[in-house]
């Protein structure tokens, strides 16, 4: 090693910053030499698993998270049980207790908080204990075997975890809370109510709005004394009253401290060379006690150390989930309702379920769920991506399962499933197999768990189950994937990002834009690349030069890989009308090539399955000779428009319903989008089209079209919303491309239209395509400009010898 | 053991791959985006998806069947998933491919 390193010191061994040493060496490992001091003699474990090993379900060995041989792999040098003294901000040094002298270049807070010990008599007596580390839980447990009787001072979420353990541990337990009811921080009155019903079920006492005047005993705690005279008698007394950020160190060096250690957006104290994170910070006034805001506070507070200097943390919105085992409570938010907010609730006593939801200006402010907790993710979610909710307002109570769901089996509480229920049915993952999994592996993300064991890592329909899952596993400590979300582990930059920076920056290929954006890894990956090659593609139509290398197999040769490797081949048939002579062409094709399978689509068209890549250039030529074109049945594009026959011959059609879904077909072919993208126009509003099930659908009335957007059967069938009716087919095709721009333009890559619609909300996309008319004619002429480059048939210019090495052997070697 | 010519390195698109057919079976030749060449099985260890068709980033490929990453130095699968691909020696002289094809399998 040539060069002097950097020093880095590191207070504190908990979570927080154990985690920012891992987001920084996986970032940059070598920047700098590592000292790490522990107070406590253990090293890294999961303070959330607190409960469980308390309950007797986990050990300890289970809750560590780097052991002994991690430090020494990463060259970091561990000192447990030492206890800093001293900052001396001038030497750029720390002071232990017992005289030991480390200097840094970089100090990194992460003294975590302090139980409060409330001043009351008898506090110091034996048998008097907090619950904050693995020593106070091994406390517990010996007085457990001994002792009977057991009082939890503080009915909060850790209080009450407390009392849960020690219930389980076999003591009587009784909870004394100052408050009318447990948990008042996440819970309001009447869900309160309902979790303190089913505790006292579980045995657990409440002495509920009552002071504690003094803790009673001589040469160990004996008892303890209301400030209303009465008395009852205890053998172990836990004080869960809260914690305080531990931040005495910090403000001895005179670092400015309010009531934790004030840090910027970038987890640096007020000296530059100092960071801190966990919950000894307070940021924006905040201070946190839950895992997944210090993580995030982790990410970037290592990004900075490793001179990336990207990244900002702006604080974090938290959910909360008790970690008992068998009742399901969530909160989110702020649940009290303020002036001018309103309230939807459900209460249903016999089912012991009980919801409510906050709103303000149409938006969710906060959440409350008590028995039925599944879809607290989901309402977490619209909460932060505040989503206007007026559309789905009338069934929002429901959860998300009502507004459509299948394969379900109408389970609403992960909870109670049994382990051998099938979440993924993609990749038959099992409940058990993912709380194992979370639990061995300590993972803490959804992306975890995909990685892991591959639930919801395929179609992505489980997502919401599993997130509920981790929710529920890991308790207040999970919280769902932020709003803003990195595109994949090669950047930080997030999908909603994109459309701007490749604007500002001006750039019209993936190396610069990756170059100007800092991505991490040389050439992206599998899940970046094809994204930015769609966001420079929507941004730069006709201009941009479209990077093959970046498109998923299907879209770089036009076809769709089957489960042998051969490809399917489907030509358009244009709104689902043929003819004899394109049928015998078909046929004549399909049999010339012996094709194995002939199958009619659900989209009205004919798939030839079976074909070997060598073949399709021949066989495309074939079509296109016949008149065919290709039918992007394999693209992140227009697929199919659907029809019935209407007023042609139909006697119930209102309007030539063919007619105008061969028109937009012709409008929309060849395009480009998010996802893929489908549509369906109906002759009468017995819709046998299926249009309400399609991203765009047009129902057509005797009056007019009526308009329906974000539909899609599949996994997860959602039935469009009505966006408006218009009167001619001229409107209907102005609206329709207008959408498809719009959808182009904003949603995600890998966004449906379903997906999109939810998260902004259907008021959101009305306000474009039908309230403001000269914008919808602008998104529509940027639609028919995009359209000028995109209508080209890929199979025309493959057959004619376009990327010939695309589909040719290299070499063949007898 | 012999070093067979099976092209030439302009052949094979940055960040794409060619296949070669054998007796034994596909292999599948990747350029990386710094010209680096490697040869792996035709087939991903998971399903045997075929890797040639996969996007290539960096020095690996993902399956086009169910996205398995697949480290193209050593033909190993990213953990966690578990699995190998099995490598080829390739060599590059002067742009032209060299490819190792062992007589046995």
């Amino acid at each position: 090693m040539n060069k002097q390193k950097q020093r880095l010191v590191v207070i504190g061994n908990g979570m927080a910053g154990i985690r920012t040493l891992e987001e920084l060496l996986k970032m940059s490992p070598d920047e700098f030499e590592i000292t790490v001091f522990g107070a406590e003699l253990q090293p890294n474990y999961n303070r959330i698993l607190l409960s469980p090993v308390l309950s007797g379900e986990m050990k300890f060995q289970d809750t560590v998270l780097n052991d002994w041989s991690w430090y020494q792999e990463n060259n970091i040098t561990l000192h447990v049980g030492k206890t800093v003294n001293k900052i001396d901000r001038f030497r750029c040094q720390v002071e232990t207790e017992d005289g030991m002298v480390v200097p840094y270049d970089r100090l990194l807070i992460a003294t975590g908080s302090n139980p409060i010990m409330l001043p009351i008599p008898g506090m110091n007596l034996p048998g008097v204990l907090a619950y904050r580390s693995i020593d106070d839980v091994e406390k517990m447990l010996a007085a457990a075997r001994t002792g009977k009787r057991a009082v939890v001072i503080g009915g909060g979420l850790l209080g009450l975890e407390a009392a849960n353990g020690l219930s389980l541990q076999g003591m009587e337990v009784s909870v004394v809370h100052l408050c009318d009811w447990p948990m008042e921080r996440q819970l309001d009155k009447v869900g309160g109510g309902l979790l303190k019903e089913a505790l006292e079920k579980r045995g657990l006492k409440f002495y509920l709005s009552r002071q504690t005047e003094a803790i009673l005993g001589d040469d160990k705690v004996s008892g303890l004394r209301f400030a209303d005279g009465e008395e009852i008698e205890a053998d172990l007394l836990v004080m869960a009253a809260g914690i305080r950020p531990n931040i005495a160190l910090a403000k001895s060096a005179g670092i400015h401290c309010e009531r934790g250690i004030v840090v910027s957006d970038t987890m640096q104290t007020f000296d530059p060379k100092i960071y801190s994170v966990g919950e000894c910070v307070q940021h924006r006034g905040q201070t946190y006690g839950l895992v997944a805001p210090l993580f995030e506070q982790a990410k970037v507070a290592a990004n900075h150390l490793a001179r990336y200097g990207r990244m900002r943390y702006e604080g974090s919105s938290v959910s909360t989930k008790l970690k008992v085992t068998g009742i399901d409570l969530f909160s989110a938010g702020d649940f009290n309702p303020g002036p001018g907010d309103e309230e939807l609730l459900l209460q249903d006593s016999a089912r012991g379920v009980y919801k409510k939801l906050v709103l303000r200006d149409n938006k969710l402010r906060g959440a409350v769920l008590y028995g039925e907790t599944m879809d607290g993710p989901w309402y977490f979610q619209l909460m932060r991506d505040g989503t206007d909710i007026t559309e789905m307002r009338e069934h929002i109570l429901f959860g998300q399962m009502h507004l459509g769901d299948s394969g379900r089996g109408g389970v609403s509480s992960v909870a109670n499933m049994p382990d051998t229920a099938e979440i993924c049915g993609c990749n038959g993952v099992c409940k058990g197999t993912i709380v194992s999994a979370i639990i061995d592996k300590k993972l803490f993300t959804l992306e975890e768990v995909r990685a892991h064991t591959k639930a919801s890592a395929s179609c992505g329909s489980c997502t919401g189950l599993v997130e509920a899952i981790l929710a529920n596993t890991l308790g207040g400590d999970y919280s769902a994937k932020s709003s803003k979300k990195a595109i994949c582990a090669c950047t930080e930059s997030a999908h909603q990002d994109m459309p701007q920076a490749i604007r500002d920056l001006g750039v019209k290929n993936i190396p610069d834009l990756m170059r100007a954006l800092q991505w991490k890894t040389p050439d992206g990956c599998h899940v970046c690349r094809p994204a930015l090659n769609y966001y420079l593609m929507t941004a730069w139509p006709g201009e941009y030069q479209d990077d093959s290398r970046s498109r998923f197999i299907n879209e770089r040769v036009h076809a769709n890989i089957q489960k042998d490797g051969t490809y399917s081949v489907i030509p358009r048939i244009w709104g689902g009308v043929t003819s004899p002579a394109e049928l015998r062409a078909i046929a004549e094709i399909a049999e010339r090539h012996e094709v194995p399978t002939v199958h009619i689509t659900g989209g009205q068209r004919i798939g030839l399955y079976g074909i070997t890549k060598e073949n399709l250039p021949k066989m495309w030529g074939e079509l296109v000779e016949a008149g065919f074109v290709s039918g992007h049945a394999y693209g992140k594009s227009l697929r199919t428009v659907k029809t019935c026959v209407g007023s042609e011959w139909c006697r119930f059609g209102t309007q030539d319903s063919t007619g105008l879904g061969i028109k937009v077909e012709k409008l929309t072919w060849g395009s480009w989008t998010p996802h893929k993208f489908k549509i369906a126009v109906s002759g009468c509003p017995r819709n046998c089209a299926e249009a309400t099930i399609k991203d765009f659908g047009i129902v057509c009335v005797d009056s007019g079209y009526e308009i329906h957007v974000g539909g899609n059967g599949g996994i997860k069938v959602r039935v469009t919303d009505f966006l408006c009716k218009v009167e001619t087919e001229e409107q209907v095709m102005e609206y329709c491309g207008a959408f498809m721009q719009l959808y182009r333009e904003q949603a995600h890559y890998l966004d449906r239209t379903a997906h999109w619609i939810e998260r902004v909300g259907l008021a959101y996309v009305k306000q474009y395509i039908v309230d403001d008319a000269a914008g919808r004619v602008e998104l529509y002429a940027r639609f028919l400009e995009s359209q000028r480059y995109s209508q080209d048939d890929p199979w025309k210019e493959r057959a004619e010898g376009k990327d010939a090495h695309e589909f040719a052997a290299l070499a063949v070697i007898e | 053991m012999n070093w067979i010519q099976v092209g030439n390195l302009q052949d094979i698109p940055r960040q794409g791959s060619r296949v070669v057919k054998t007796a034994a079976g596909e292999i599948a030749l990747f350029r990386s985006v710094d010209d680096q060449v490697f040869a792996l099985n035709n087939r991903c260890p998971h399903k045997g998806g075929q890797l040639s068709q996969g996007i290539v980033h960096g020095t690996r490929v993902t399956c086009p069947m169910h996205n398995w990453v697949i480290d193209l130095e050593s033909g190993e699968a990213i953990a966690p998933d578990k699995g190998c691909a099995h490598r080829h020696e390739v060599r590059v002289a002067h742009g032209v491919l060299f490819l190792e094809v062992r007589t046995e399998v």
